[in-house]
């Protein structure tokens, strides 16, 4: 994961401003349940499922209504890998990184990868479509290298079949549409 | 009652409250345990490791800083084992550090560098692993970086806890793990006040103070400037400290030193000091008595506290003085008064100040009221420790220098002048004046012990002929909240208000404890540096701004009275509401 970008593309408006009022409704619910550093957790797990990430605006409404500092905030969603501060993609590709799929060429997936996407591991491309990250180990260690998108593992892969695999999610997300 | 403990550290009886930790107890038997991350003004962190020791029947080694000692503790804080795990400790340590110490703002000031020489540490060991973040030194006042950090948490602690602003956090996780604000902006954007406590606690070059010091030295080799300097009351008790000497009042040596450097006329900000308070004083009356403004009337001479004013609690805007610190006034009144008199044209004037603090370098250009002259009223701020390095620089031997005197027109002072430098001071010094105000005599006693000391927020009451006058000292910024809130809750239940008068100052222990003040503060440093400031004042024959000679000449020939229509455009500003996030 790229842990320097902060650069969130913006959301569509209306669905920054429907998140925002769930958030708040639900901050209302919770905020007396817990002690300050309680809700926090709670409320960031929130502000992750109902964004997909922490947005700069819903930090801003967690600091006001449990009158926590931002500086707070942010150490903490920097912290924990379950947040993110940028928006997930919709097909999130886990290359392998463990010791057999890197030994097996599990690099050169990766580079194949960034070379077909023309992104860097841990950025999501512009349609918000494709994500890239590396993972250690999926436990299928016989049948490396192999990479994970979603939930779905593709198995002893050469960087030669990585087009394909990219162009069965096109393909599936055209026919959603 | 505290349970009292006993136990042994390297074979010698120690007995202490319970609680202590081991590195507390050993330091009563005169034993020091290294340490890169505990300071004394701050809760232990555990971060660094270097203070590990060896407990009687445990296989494991122990943080100093944050283990408690228990009754029959035998304790081993020192043995080729630990000795050897404290260095492998310092080359990791070192392993993401630069080798940069000869090009660095804390060269022969560092904690590490001492450390590593201590050690004699001679080799990179491991592999280095450096990070690479840009130096930020945005704020004009510290400069902020992080690749010289060794993730202490001191800074942070104080930003967040200390003063209650909350700039800056640590990001992120293991390897990644660095300071910075909140979302990576620069500091500049972020909530900080720049009073530069960051710096004063830092143990590296990570924090420290923007250097203007070559400002200076230009300036001076410049024959179109005419250069006037002047100094804060906390810098002269403190500058000694880098030559050895503590605790020491060195006023005139630093008069002798600004002639000897080149400087035309040698001024003080504790003349301003009581320009301050006779517009303060003035404006304190015109609201208690004349009903002109709100009460409580709250200090604005601290500009890191007017910074975090106006970012967090701007509601009280139209409780603040407008009355413009003392090192503005003496700044403005000497590009216009002081050019009157002598016949020297404003415009070459170049107006150098010595402050004990960061912020201050913020102030100069914080407002279009800091040209109340027709110029920038003070060209450049410069620090104790900047000051420091250029005496050096000059080859001067500070120390034996005559005593001189300041140049009168902008020079002499009152007592109530110089304990503008300590915390209460200001509180002090304009309660002196005003009483005199109010009931047109002098005050017996001039000393308001109660408004002295390190208690972090002073109380007290005071009988004004008649008129109980109720006041409140505040220092660190995160005593100020607490304040405030009684203020805002008596206002809202319409209740009669807590309090008169307060005092802020943004520093622990007021500008003596500055952001800006030679390293290794701790409590017992900073009361030596007031006792020197409250002697000076006890000194003093006048110790009341209002029977200051120079300043009864000053209103005579040139400002009018308190707070009328020249005073008000020299020496007076505005605030305004500031965001806390610039965005």
């Amino acid at each position: 994961m790229n842990n320097t970008c902060t650069c969130a593309p913006e959301l569509k408006e209306k669905e920054k401003q429907d998140g925002i009022k769930e958030l708040k409704e639900f901050i209302k619910e919770h905020k007396l349940l817990h002690d300050k550093q309680g809700a926090l957790m709670t409320v960031l797990h929130k502000v992750q499922e109902i964004f997909g990430y922490i947005p700069r605006e819903a930090m801003d409404v967690v600091s006001e209504s449990l009158g926590v500092p931002t500086a707070h905030i942010y150490g903490m969603a920097t912290f924990y890998n379950f947040f993110s501060l940028k928006p997930k993609a919709k097909y999130q590709i886990s290359v392998c990184k463990g010791t057999a799929c890197y030994v097996a060429g599990g690099a050169r997936l990766l580079e194949r990868v960034e070379e077909e996407l023309k992104i860097k591991l841990g950025d999501v491309t512009p349609d918000g479509l494709f994500g890239l990250s590396i993972t250690r180990c999926l436990g299928c260690c016989g049948l490396s290298p192999v990479i994970q998108v979603n939930e779905e593992v593709f198995v002893r892969l050469v960087p030669e079949k990585i087009p394909a695999i990219l162009e069965k999610f096109r393909k599936q997300e055209k026919k959603t549409k | 009652m505290y349970k009292m403990i006993e136990a042994k550290i390297n074979g010698i009886t120690v007995e202490v409250k319970e609680g202590t930790t081991v590195m507390e107890a050993a330091k009563k038997v005169q034993i020091k345990i290294p340490t890169l991350c505990k300071h004394p003004d701050l809760p232990p962190s555990a971060a660094c490791g270097l203070c590990i020791v060896k407990v009687k029947g445990s296989n494991k080694m122990f943080r100093a800083c944050c283990t408690p000692i228990e009754d029959k503790m035998e304790i081993t804080t020192n043995d080729p084992d630990i000795v050897e795990v404290r260095k492998t400790v310092l080359e990791l340590i070192l392993s993401n550090h630069p080798n940069d110490c000869l090009k660095c703002g804390r060269n022969s000031n560092c904690e590490l560098q001492s450390m590593a020489s201590d050690f004699g540490i001679r080799e990179d060991v491991f592999k280095k692993f450096l990070r690479d973040i840009p130096q930020d030194s945005t704020t004009g006042t510290i400069v902020l970086d992080p690749t010289k950090c060794i993730l202490c948490g001191r800074c942070i602690e104080v930003c967040q806890k200390g003063q209650d602003v909350w700039a800056l956090s640590f990001l992120q996780r293991g390897m990644d793990t660095r300071i910075s604000p909140a979302g990576d902006i620069k500091l500049s954007e972020s909530p900080c006040v720049k009073c530069g406590q960051c710096s004063a606690h830092c143990p590296t070059g990570a924090i420290f103070e923007k250097d203007d010091t070559r400002l200076v030295w230009e300036a001076l080799k410049n024959a179109d400037k005419y250069c006037v300097i002047q100094i804060a009351p906390a810098v002269r008790v403190a500058i000694g400290e880098a030559f050895g000497v503590v605790g020491k009042n060195l006023t005139k040596k630093l008069y002798a030193l600004f002639r000897r450097m080149g400087f035309k006329a040698v001024f003080d900000t504790n003349f301003g000091a009581d320009v301050t308070i006779m517009e303060e004083a003035g404006e304190f009356v015109e609201r208690l008595l004349h009903n002109k403004g709100e009460l409580p009337l709250i200090t604005s001479c601290c500009p890191a506290w007017v910074d975090f004013m106006e970012k967090f609690h701007s509601d009280m805007i139209n409780h603040f003085s407008t009355c413009k610190s003392p090192h503005e006034i003496v700044g403005t009144l000497s590009k216009t008064y002081y050019a009157e008199k002598n016949g020297i044209d404003p415009a070459k004037i170049y107006m150098v100040s010595i402050m004990p603090c960061t912020a201050k370098k913020y102030e100069i250009t914080r407002s279009g009221e800091m040209f109340a002259s027709g110029f920038q009223d003070i060209d450049v701020t410069i620090t104790t420790r900047e000051l420091s390095r250029m005496i050096k620089q000059a080859g001067i031997d500070f120390l034996n220098l005559p005593d001189e005197e300041a140049d009168g027109l902008l020079g002499e002072y009152s007592g109530a002048g110089v304990i503008f430098g300590a915390t209460g001071g200001v509180m002090e010094a304009a309660l002196r004046t005003a009483y005199n105000i109010v009931t047109g005599k002098e005050l017996e006693d001039v000393n308001f012990i109660k408004t002295r000391g390190l208690e972090s927020i002073k109380e007290a009451e005071i009988d004004i002929k008649g008129t109980k006058i109720r006041i409140a000292v505040a220092h660190g910024l995160s005593h100020v909240e607490e304040v405030l809130n009684r203020v805002r809750q008596a206002k809202k239940e319409g209740k009669e208000l807590p309090y008169h008068f307060i005092e802020v100052m943004a520093c622990p222990g007021g500008c003596v404890g500055g952001g800006g003040q030679p390293y290794n503060v701790t409590d017992a440093l900073r009361l030596k540096r007031s006792s020197a400031i409250y002697q000076d004042d006890k000194d003093k024959e006048l110790r009341c701004s209002h029977k200051n000679p120079y300043v009864k000449k000053l209103y005579k020939d040139f400002l009018g009275k308190p707070l009328g229509e020249k005073s008000h455009k020299l020496c007076h500003t505005e605030y305004k509401a500031r965001p806390i996030y610039i965005r």
